[in-house]
C-alpha cells in the first residue's frame, strides 16, 4: 500500500489500522478486494519508524497492532500536503503497442489487424468485468466513481483500437509500394 | 421449415438493402446471415454509417429488405403483407430508440399502455401491465409524469417498459443510452441485464463499448457487412484491482 496513501487516511483524525483498512474498503469497493490487510500495518510501522505517524497504545489492553491508535506527526502532515499539490498522472504505454504494430507489419511476421482484434478482445473482457462491477455497486458508493474511471479509460483505449483497425486495414488494401 | 429455424428467434440470410442506384447506389446493408438464439443478447457494433440501424430496422419490419429471407420465431416474415407486417411489429417486437420516440402529451403510464390497447387488451388490463412495467423499471411514482417532466434516463426507462408491453418476443434497441449521461446508462444497462435474466431476447445496435462489453455475443459491421463475430464469455481473472494501479 502506498504510504502517501496510508498517511492521507490519517490526516483527518487518529484512527486505529482496522478503521483506515474499512475506509480503503469502502473507497475501492471491489478493487480493494486483493488487498492483503496485513500491507496496511507494514506499511504503518515503516511510517512509525520513519518520523512521521506517531503510535498511541490504549492503557490495559494486550499490545496488539489492532489496538494500536496511530497519528500524523508533522513531518507527516507536510508529507500530506505535498502529495496533495503534487501533479502526476500514470503514462499510458502506447507506443509499444504501435511499434509492434508496425514491426509486425514491416516484417510481414504478423497481420496487424489480427493484433488489434486479439487487443480489442481483451479490452473488453475487461470493460465487462468494470461494467459488471460498476452495475452491482449501490448508487451511493465511493467505489463507482472509480469504476467509471476505468470503464472510461477503457473506452477511449477502445477508440484508438478503432482507428489503429481503419487505418491497418486501408494500408492492407493498398500497401504502400516502397517498403 | 428445417429444424434449425427453429432454433432461432431471429434468423436472417442474404440480407441486403440497397439505396439509389447505378453511381449512387448505396449498399447500407450488404449480404447479412445472422441467428440470435432465443435468450441471446446479441450487440451489433460499427462506426455510424455502417447499416446498423438499418439492419435493425430489417430484422424489425420497420423496412424491407431488397433481398434475402427474415425468420422470426420461425415465421417468415419479410414478405408479409403490410397489414400483417403492422400487427407483427406490434406484437412480437419491441422498439427501443436512442430519441425514446414517447408520445409528448401521454403521461408515462398512458405511454407504456398504449401499445397493449392497440393490440386489443382492455384498458384495465393495459394499465395493470403498464404499472408492473413501470415498477419494473423503478419508475412507479412518475406514472402521471409527462415526458417533458423525466430526465432522459427516466424516459428511456419509460420506452424499453412500453418495449415490453406486449411481451415480444425481441427487443430491437437503436442506440439506447446514445443520449444518456454515466449514471442513466448504468441504470439501461442494469435493466437489459435484468431482461436477459428473464430469457429476453435481445439484440443492441450500438457505438457504446459498455453496452457491447455487457452482451453475450458482439458482432463487428463495416460498410453494410459483418467483419468480426465475438462471443465475450468469461472475464479476466476478475483482478479488476490491476486496472488501476492497485496490483499489491
Amino acid at each position: 500500500m502506498q504510504q502517501e496513501v496510508v498517511l492521507a487516511l490519517l490526516a483527518k483524525e487518529p484512527s486505529h489500522g482496522y478503521e483506515l483498512r474499512a475506509r480503503l474498503r469502502d473507497a475501492l469497493g471491489p478493487l480493494g478486494d486483493a488487498m492483503n490487510d496485513g500491507q496496511i500495518y507494514v506499511t504503518l510501522a515503516r511510517l512509525e519508524k520513519a518520523g512521521q505517524v506517531a503510535v498511541e497504545r490504549a492503557a490495559g489492553i494486550p499490545d496488539r497492532p489492532d489496538r494500536k491508535m496511530y497519528a500524523l506527526t508533522a513531518a507527516g502532515q507536510r508529507r500530506v500536503a505535498e502529495w496533495l499539490a503534487e501533479v502526476k498522472w500514470p503514462k499510458p504505454d502506447l507506443a509499444e503497442f504501435h511499434l509492434k504494430l508496425l514491426a509486425a507489419a514491416a516484417a510481414r511476421l504478423a497481420d496487424p489487424v489480427a493484433i488489434v482484434d486479439a487487443q480489442r478482445r481483451e479490452l473488453l473482457r475487461r470493460l465487462r468485468d468494470a461494467q459488471r462491477a460498476a452495475m452491482a455497486e449501490p448508487r451511493e458508493s465511493e467505489a463507482a466513481l472509480l469504476l467509471e474511471g476505468i470503464v472510461l479509460r477503457l473506452q477511449a483505449d477502445l477508440r484508438w483500437l478503432e482507428a489503429c483497425e481503419r487505418t491497418w486495414t486501408k494500408q492492407k488494401a493498398n500497401p504502400r509500394g516502397d517498403r | 421449415m428445417s429444424e434449425t429455424m427453429n432454433q432461432s428467434m431471429l434468423r436472417a440470410r442474404g440480407l441486403c438493402k440497397q439505396y439509389g442506384r447505378d453511381a449512387s447506389l448505396v449498399r447500407a446493408v450488404d449480404g447479412v446471415d445472422v441467428d440470435v438464439p432465443a435468450g441471446e443478447t446479441l450487440a451489433v457494433m460499427g462506426p455510424s454509417g455502417c447499416g446498423k440501424s438499418t439492419l435493425l430496422h430489417l430484422l424489425g419490419g420497420l423496412d424491407r429488405p431488397s433481398a434475402g429471407e427474415i425468420w422470426l420465431d420461425g415465421q417468415r416474415i419479410d414478405q408479409l403483407s403490410e397489414r400483417r407486417m403492422a400487427t407483427l411489429r406490434r406484437d412480437a417486437v419491441g422498439f427501443v430508440f436512442q430519441a425514446f420516440h414517447l408520445m409528448d402529451e401521454l403521461t408515462a403510464v398512458e405511454n407504456i399502455e398504449l401499445p397493449a390497447l392497440l393490440a386489443g387488451r382492455s384498458p384495465r388490463a393495459a394499465r395493470r401491465r403498464a404499472s408492473e412495467l413501470l415498477d419494473q423499471v423503478g419508475l412507479s411514482g412518475r406514472a402521471r409524469h409527462l415526458p417533458s417532466q423525466l430526465s432522459g434516463g427516466q424516459r428511456q426507462r419509460v420506452g424499453i417498459a412500453r418495449a415490453l408491453a406486449n411481451a415480444p418476443r425481441v427487443v430491437l434497441a437503436d442506440e439506447p443510452t446514445g443520449n444518456l449521461d454515466s449514471e442513466a446508462t448504468l441504470d439501461v444497462l442494469r435493466l437489459f441485464e435484468r431482461l436477459h435474466e428473464a430469457g429476453q431476447t435481445l439484440v443492441i445496435v450500438t457505438h457504446d463499448a459498455r453496452i457491447a462489453a455487457t452482451a453475450d455475443r458482439l458482432i463487428s459491421m463495416r460498410d453494410g457487412a459483418f467483419v468480426d463475430d465475438t462471443r465475450l464469455t468469461g472475464g479476466t481473472a476478475g483482478n479488476l484491482g490491476a486496472l488501476v494501479g492497485l496490483d499489491g
